[in-house]
């Protein structure tokens, strides 16, 4: 594949990113961060991310399980968690978040719980999406926001 | 992931390279807002990398770390390292807020607040600690780039603080001789004692301060605990009656000396002062919160709920205290005041926007308050003045006018107490905040927000008595009582009158009824009243600050009144005043209600009448201030720097529509020239 192709299919698939709602605002904030002095500095966040929202999860799935459950400690975890979904411009699992929050406020175990698998679900998509994506800029060699 | 392991400092190349020097005086003033000195505290690792990077982008020196205890032990380490400190509000180790009051107090650093949570509990919430800003999550590169006009704000503030400070002191010393001199109650003598000890513990404060930054004492670390511990006693004592020598016997701890405490109670009070005059503060925040809870006596703030002023009252006794001032002043009767107080504060709920419920639980510690208190306040005023002045705080008037009864007094402008707020700022914020919400309410806030200058209500009281003391550090209190001042129930009807009335003991008689129903229809909202402390106040002159009346959102517009009147404290003047806009009640109060009185005379008191109550939480409060201060300093020459109630009062006294030029005769409460005029 030439190099142009390369990067066309790059600003292909980032720009269905944000067409599909994957990504927002934020994550252009973070493409604007990156420069010569920091050239992966988006993955480099996106890794951190991954990292702090596996032990968020391990704590919400924890919370989850305990009966009764604990909505307050609950809807702190999940305010952490969308708190750093909004910080990268995760927007389904933010969304996600949001809704789980809700459910954390009225109580709603049942739907806490069905939300969450989504929010988890949402979160690993996104995750492949953007694994194919760094990669692929990687190899055409061009920056996402080039 | 730990970014920032440890008390890290981790500096980035960039800051590095645009650190040039190094040296953080050059890196700020050479190439300013380049190489500004940011701490930034998160315990998401992501938000602190990407703030970091931004911060970087934006030439900032950073210094990033995921704890706040880290953060707190490094601002300890290095007190003028940072320049401004950015702090998630929701931490696994300590709440943002807390850490918001302790560098507050202790570093006085700008400090920006930030959460996913926009919720506006939360941003008032910081903005009532004393946040300078509030930026939600996620947080975008824009709103990083101006962070250092926080810095530059926060710098000028503090120097005119310590201008009117010292020009404060000195009006105070001035006050308490003079109070010494009146023919007081016990509480006069009371006051008179306390006024002494108080100049000379403030004038020893003063030395500490001036001491430990030239002889660089080795400092004592004041940890939060060792703080809670502080404003425990601070709290139990009173703010008014807290001096440094009390406070250290309550706190009971080895090896700290009088003088530690006395440069901390300053440092307190001041904070105090600057955080509830921007913006009607939470309850909590004054006192508990000043370290760590929230709540606080004070409350001034708008989310302040019942229980909050309850407990601000119970743990300050401020809120009694002021309100009991407040209604002393006006009633000069301890029942009726805390009857009155409670009917009124309930609709005031100056600062509280919310809660009704807790306005009682001030009255009543009013009540207890004003029972031993009133002697003093109402001194001169009469009882027809009174009883309407009650009704109108049944009204949910503003009871600034409530507050202003207290002028009577003695000159010491405690009433003026009130309108005092011991920041322009603060106060006209207060006020606005108050008045705009509680317009109907009866800005109470306002009387409040006068307060504040004194610890609250009582310090507006106590201002006769001490006038120093009320003057220094009170302003806390009133600011922060949200209801308990009555606050003038600045609804037109009663209040009007007697709020003004109580401006000069001679003016303030005056207003001696007649002035309420005519005050108290056209003022609408005006709360002005409280400016009687000014008017009444000798000491005080008019200490009119346009600035105060600016804040509140009172919309007079003072400037075309010049103040000619000295003493009297015509009632009526402050209440043409009003006129401007008594929609802000509060502010309106304020500018109106000043008018007469103070003797500036010849000033024309400019209060600008902006209507800050529209600000929006949180953001414009804080810009507020800074823009106020300009603002009063323009204006305000005649004013001594003097917050206190006074500056309301004088405020509002001067509001006296210069037109009149004769002080004396403008005042004339039978004339009430400013009835006709305020436009009800």
């Amino acid at each position: 594949m030439s190099r142009s192709q390369s990067q066309r299919q790059v600003f292909s698939i980032r720009k269905s990113l944000f067409d599909q709602g994957f990504l927002d605002d934020q994550f252009i904030q973070l493409e604007d961060l990156q420069d010569e002095a920091n050239p992966n500095f988006v993955e480099e966040c996106v890794t951190l991310f991954y990292t702090d929202s596996v032990r968020l999860i391990h704590s919400i799935e924890h919370t989850l399980d305990c009966r009764p459950i604990n909505f307050n400690r609950l809807e702190d975890l999940v305010h952490q968690f969308k708190g750093s979904c909004s910080s990268i411009g995760a927007k389904k699992v933010k969304n996600e978040c949001t809704q789980l929050r809700e459910y954390c406020m009225s109580g709603n175990a049942e739907g806490c719980i069905r939300t969450f698998q989504r929010a988890k679900q949402e979160l690993a998509v996104l995750r492949r999406k953007l694994e194919s994506y760094f990669q692929m800029a990687r190899q055409a060699g061009a920056s996402a926001n080039a | 992931m730990n970014l920032s392991s440890g008390g890290n400092r981790s500096m980035s190349t960039v800051a590095s390279s645009c650190g040039g020097n190094r040296r953080p005086v050059d890196a700020v003033s050479d190439r300013f807002p380049a190489g500004l000195r940011v701490l930034v505290v998160d315990d998401d690792p992501t938000c602190l990398a990407i703030l970091e990077r931004m911060l970087e982008r934006c030439l900032y020196e950073v210094t990033k770390c995921n704890r706040a205890e880290i953060a707190v032990s490094l601002l300890q380490e290095n007190r003028n390292g940072y320049d401004v400190v950015i702090s998630d509000v929701h931490m696994p180790d300590m709440d943002g807020f807390k850490l918001l009051e302790y560098v507050g107090l202790e570093m006085d650093l700008p400090v920006i607040m930030m959460s996913a949570d926009d919720t506006k509990a939360v941003v008032m919430k910081g903005v009532t600690h004393g946040a300078c800003d509030y930026l939600i999550k996620p947080v975008r590169m824009d709103a990083l780039k101006n962070i250092w006009q926080h810095v530059v704000r926060k710098k000028k503030h503090e120097w005119k603080e310590l201008e009117q400070s010292k020009s404060r002191e000195e009006v105070e010393n001035r006050q308490a001789k003079q109070a010494e001199e009146a023919d007081y109650s016990s509480s006069a003598n009371e006051g008179s004692w306390r006024n002494s000890k108080k100049r000379k513990d403030e004038e020893e404060d003063l030395e500490d301060r001036e001491d430990t930054s030239t002889l660089k004492k080795p400092r004592v670390v004041w940890s939060v605990e060792l703080h809670q511990q502080f404003v425990a006693a601070v709290n139990q004592l009173g703010i008014d009656k807290a001096v440094p020598k009390k406070i250290l016997e309550l706190m009971n701890v080895p090896g700290l000396t009088r003088e530690n405490v006395a440069s901390h109670l300053q440092k307190y009070r001041l904070y105090l002062r600057r955080i509830s005059g921007g913006v009607p503060q939470h309850p909590g925040v004054i006192n508990n919160g000043f370290m760590g809870s929230q709540e606080g006596p004070f409350g001034a703030m708008s989310s302040l709920t019942g229980l909050d002023l309850q407990a601000i009252a119970a743990s300050g006794h401020l809120p009694g205290q002021s309100l009991a001032t407040l209604q002393s002043a006006v009633f000069n009767k301890g029942n009726t005041l805390s009857g009155m107080t409670m009917a009124g504060m309930d609709q005031r709920n100056i600062f509280s926007f919310e809660n009704p419920k807790i306005r009682f639980g001030e009255g009543q510690q009013l009540q207890q308050m004003t029972n031993g208190k009133q002697i003093n306040l109402l001194h001169g005023i009469p009882t027809n003045v009174e009883s309407k002045q009650l009704t109108s705080l049944h009204h949910s008037e503003s009871s600034i006018g409530s507050v202003s009864t207290q002028p009577n007094s003695h000159g010491n402008s405690s009433g003026s107490l009130m309108m005092q707020a011991t920041h322009p700022q603060s106060r006209a914020q207060l006020l606005n905040e108050a008045v705009s919400s509680q317009f109907s309410k009866a800005p109470p806030s306002i009387g409040l927000l006068n307060v504040s200058n004194g610890a609250g209500v009582g310090a507006v009281q106590m201002r006769n008595n001490n006038p120093v003391h009320d003057n220094r550090g009170t302003g806390f209190n009133l600011v922060s009582q949200p209801s308990p001042i009555p606050s003038f129930p600045i609804n037109k009807s009663e209040l009007a009158g007697s709020g003004f009335p109580l401006a000069s003991a001679p003016g303030v008689m005056a207003a001696k009824g007649m002035l309420h129903d005519e005050i108290n229809s056209r003022m609408k909202g005006s709360v002005g009243y409280t400016p009687n402390y000014d008017m009444f106040s000798e000491i005080h002159q008019p200490k009119f600050h346009p600035w105060e009346l600016q804040g509140v959102g009172l919309q007079f517009d003072c400037s075309h009144r010049p103040n000619t009147l000295q003493g009297n404290f015509d009632i009526l003047p402050s209440v043409k005043i009003q006129q401007q806009d008594f929609s802000s009640v509060g502010t309106a109060l304020i500018a109106g209600s000043a008018p007469a009185v103070y003797s500036s005379g010849e000033r024309t008191q400019y209060y600008r009448t902006q209507n800050t109550s529209q600000q929006i939480p949180g953001h414009n409060s804080v810009k507020i201030k800074g823009e106020r201060i300009g603002d009063f300093d323009s204006q305000n020459n005649l004013i001594p720097q003097h917050y206190g109630q006074e500056d309301l009062m004088s405020a509002l006294l001067k509001q006296h529509p210069g037109s009149d030029g004769a002080a004396d005769g403008e005042f004339d409460f039978d004339g009430y020239p400013s009835i006709g005029n305020i436009p009800v």
